[in-house]
């Protein structure tokens, strides 16, 4: 009986205790999100200003500011979602609605998913060889992009194949029974349901490109950029790239300005996720009448 | 006369559906190359790889290469025994796996099994939100803020060392474990759970004698995961590790990873065409197999174990 209630009390503590436990571990993510959130505000904060904002990178911490940087990232997004996105939502959609379910679907499907876990300073080598050597274009913002290009795909594939994956087969039936083909289908019926969520994908590939620093650096984005890209043959520098240089340095300065780069690349990251994750309630919430 | 126009009719209709169809296989046509370029990115790497590799192999022996111990391509005397890089990813990686995994499995119980709907719905956002951020932000603080740290704790520690790198590496790898995971959790039917209950189990027994091993191939699906990523892992590591590779246990001390490796070369001046340069794809070639390796792995164990409970 007494070891019974020795028992008892001994299940009832390891309950309590890793409860406890199990909390803190959850709690520990995102104490590390404020901490790391304080101290980037608190050493970052000082140094952002419109100047810096504004100006051209420099030896003096003072005037240094991530022009350049903002509008290399600007120009990497957009040429990056304009290369990928059409060519990401054509394979969704062959691999969905087109492709025979046979061989080579399961080579292309699995070939993606192995593409999705390749670092993503392997696709830089890749760049390097093929873009910026074998097609000749240089350290340009075009062969960056087209690195990059080939870095998010696998991302908005698989998002894109999930989205049109909860498009109802009742309402494709519906379409296919009053004799339209399959583009007719596709283009009509499946991709506007499925919009919002590859749309939520786009978005969240486009925040990936604009945080990557490693295959950029391997494809030889620079760190001092002294002028504004003018085209996509220019040579570039983005925002990571610049915080990454600053950090490196050994004047604090330097680190208080790396700070305040990362204050405005999260400050871009952070309301480009906040519009996927509304975008993503909005479209939960819409279906479910369905 | 009207006949005739009712054999039109079915002509244009007939021209027409054949327009239709000529439309449809030509958009068959473009998805399916749309498709291709994800094959051909495949081919692109391991060719790449390969060939540069290859002509890298006609200035350095393989042997050396696989067994030599000193990994000094940008000095002279030229050495190029990759194993200091490996020895250098593997520890990262070993460490990183140590605050990842337990913490990240932690957080997945206590998110399945013990949170309720409302601390679930405001959690899941923040740690996506952690696993949005971008790598160099986590080398930031891996230097400034996680290196001071260690060093006032154990003043022996060189500035640039292992172990802060591997823990910011484990921090930014949580979100990533604590959701698969969970995924995971969650797929295990509520009957087995309710079973466990019926028979006067408490959560913790539930959770650990139920749902965990029920779940086991999706959980150490994402630690394997968890690993690969961070293997392929740079700039905290580029940033925080330091740049001398060696082969030691001693996490305190500098030393350099395979990724890290990359972009020193990288970062320099070194001309197309000599063997320095080449190393880069010879270690590219390396972390792209293990990773690789790592993930048919990953999808052998989930799609071998998985399901069984539906």
């Amino acid at each position: 009986m007494k070891a019974a209630n020795r028992r008892y009390l001994w299940r009832k503590r390891t309950e309590k205790t890793a409860h406890v436990v199990f909390f803190l571990a959850n709690a520990m993510g995102i104490v590390v999100l404020a901490i790391l959130l304080g101290q980037i505000l608190l050493s970052g904060c000082q140094w952002l200003d419109w100047q810096f904002i504004t100006g051209f990178p420099s030896r003096f911490a003072a005037k240094a500011g991530i022009w350049p940087a903002i509008l290399g990232s600007l120009w990497m997004m957009a040429l990056t979602i304009l290369f990928s996105v059409p060519v990401g939502i054509a394979t969704a959609i062959y691999l969905e609605e087109f492709a025979p379910k046979n061989f080579l679907r399961t080579i292309i499907q699995t070939n993606i998913s192995n593409l999705a876990g390749v670092p993503s300073i392997v696709y830089g080598i890749l760049g390097l060889a093929v873009f910026v050597r074998g097609l000749d274009l240089g350290r340009s913002i075009l062969a960056g992009s087209l690195t990059m290009t080939l870095l998010v795909l696998p991302v908005i594939i698989i998002s894109t194949q999930e989205a049109i994956r909860t498009v109802p087969d009742s309402i494709k039936q519906a379409s296919y029974a009053l004799g339209a083909t399959r583009w007719q289908t596709v283009s009509r019926i499946v991709l506007p349901y499925a919009a919002p969520g590859i749309l939520t994908g786009t978005i969240l590939a486009s925040s990936r490109a604009i945080g990557e620093t490693a295959p950029l650096i391997t494809v030889g984005a620079m760190a001092y950029v002294s002028s504004v890209p003018e085209g996509p043959m220019s040579r570039f520098t983005v925002l990571p790239i610049q915080i990454f240089n600053w950090t490196s340095r050994p004047q604090a300065d330097f680190v208080g300005l790396a700070a305040a780069g990362i204050i405005v690349l999260l400050a871009v990251l952070l309301s480009l996720n906040a519009f996927a994750i509304y975008l993503r309630n909005k479209y939960q919430k819409g279906s479910e009448g369905l | 006369m009207a006949k005739n126009t009712a054999g039109n009719e079915i002509k244009n209709s007939l021209i027409k559906r054949k327009r239709v169809i000529t439309g449809e296989n030509f958009i068959h046509a473009v998805l399916f190359l749309a498709a291709s370029v994800s094959v051909l990115t495949t081919i692109a790497i391991v060719t790449t790889l390969a060939m540069e590799t290859s002509a890298f192999f006609k200035d350095v022996s393989i042997k050396e290469f696989m067994t030599g111990l000193q990994w000094t391509p940008l000095l002279k005397p030229q050495h190029f025994g990759v194993l200091p890089l490996v020895f250098g990813t593997l520890m990262v990686t070993a460490l990183a796996g140590l605050v990842a995994i337990p913490v990240g499995l932690a957080s997945a119980i206590y998110l399945s099994e013990y949170a309720p709907e409302r601390v679930r719905k405001t959690v899941k956002p923040l740690l996506e939100v952690l696993a949005g951020i971008p790598t160099v932000v986590y080398g930031y603080f891996a230097l400034t803020f996680v290196t001071p740290i260690i060093r006032a704790i154990l003043p022996q520690t060189e500035f640039f060392n292992a172990l802060s790198a591997s823990i910011v590496l484990g921090i930014m790898l949580i979100p990533m474990v604590s959701s698969l995971s969970e995924d995971a959790m969650m797929a295990v039917p509520r009957s087995l759970r309710e079973a466990g209950f019926a028979l006067g189990s408490t959560r913790y027994e539930v959770a650990t004698k139920i749902v965990v091993p029920v779940a086991m191939s999706g959980i150490v699906a994402s630690f394997i995961l968890a690993l690969s990523r961070a293997v392929g892992e740079t700039m905290i590591v580029a940033l925080a590790a330091g740049a001398s590779p060696k082969v030691t246990l001693n996490p305190l001390e500098s030393i350099q990873t395979m990724t890290g490796y990359i972009v020193q070369v990288s970062m320099g001046d070194t001309p197309h065409g000599t063997v320095e340069y080449k190393t880069i794809f010879a270690v590219g070639m390396g972390l792209f197999m293990i990773t690789l390796i790592m993930n048919i792995f990953n999808q052998f164990i989930v799609k071998r174990y998985r399901a069984v409970y539906k």
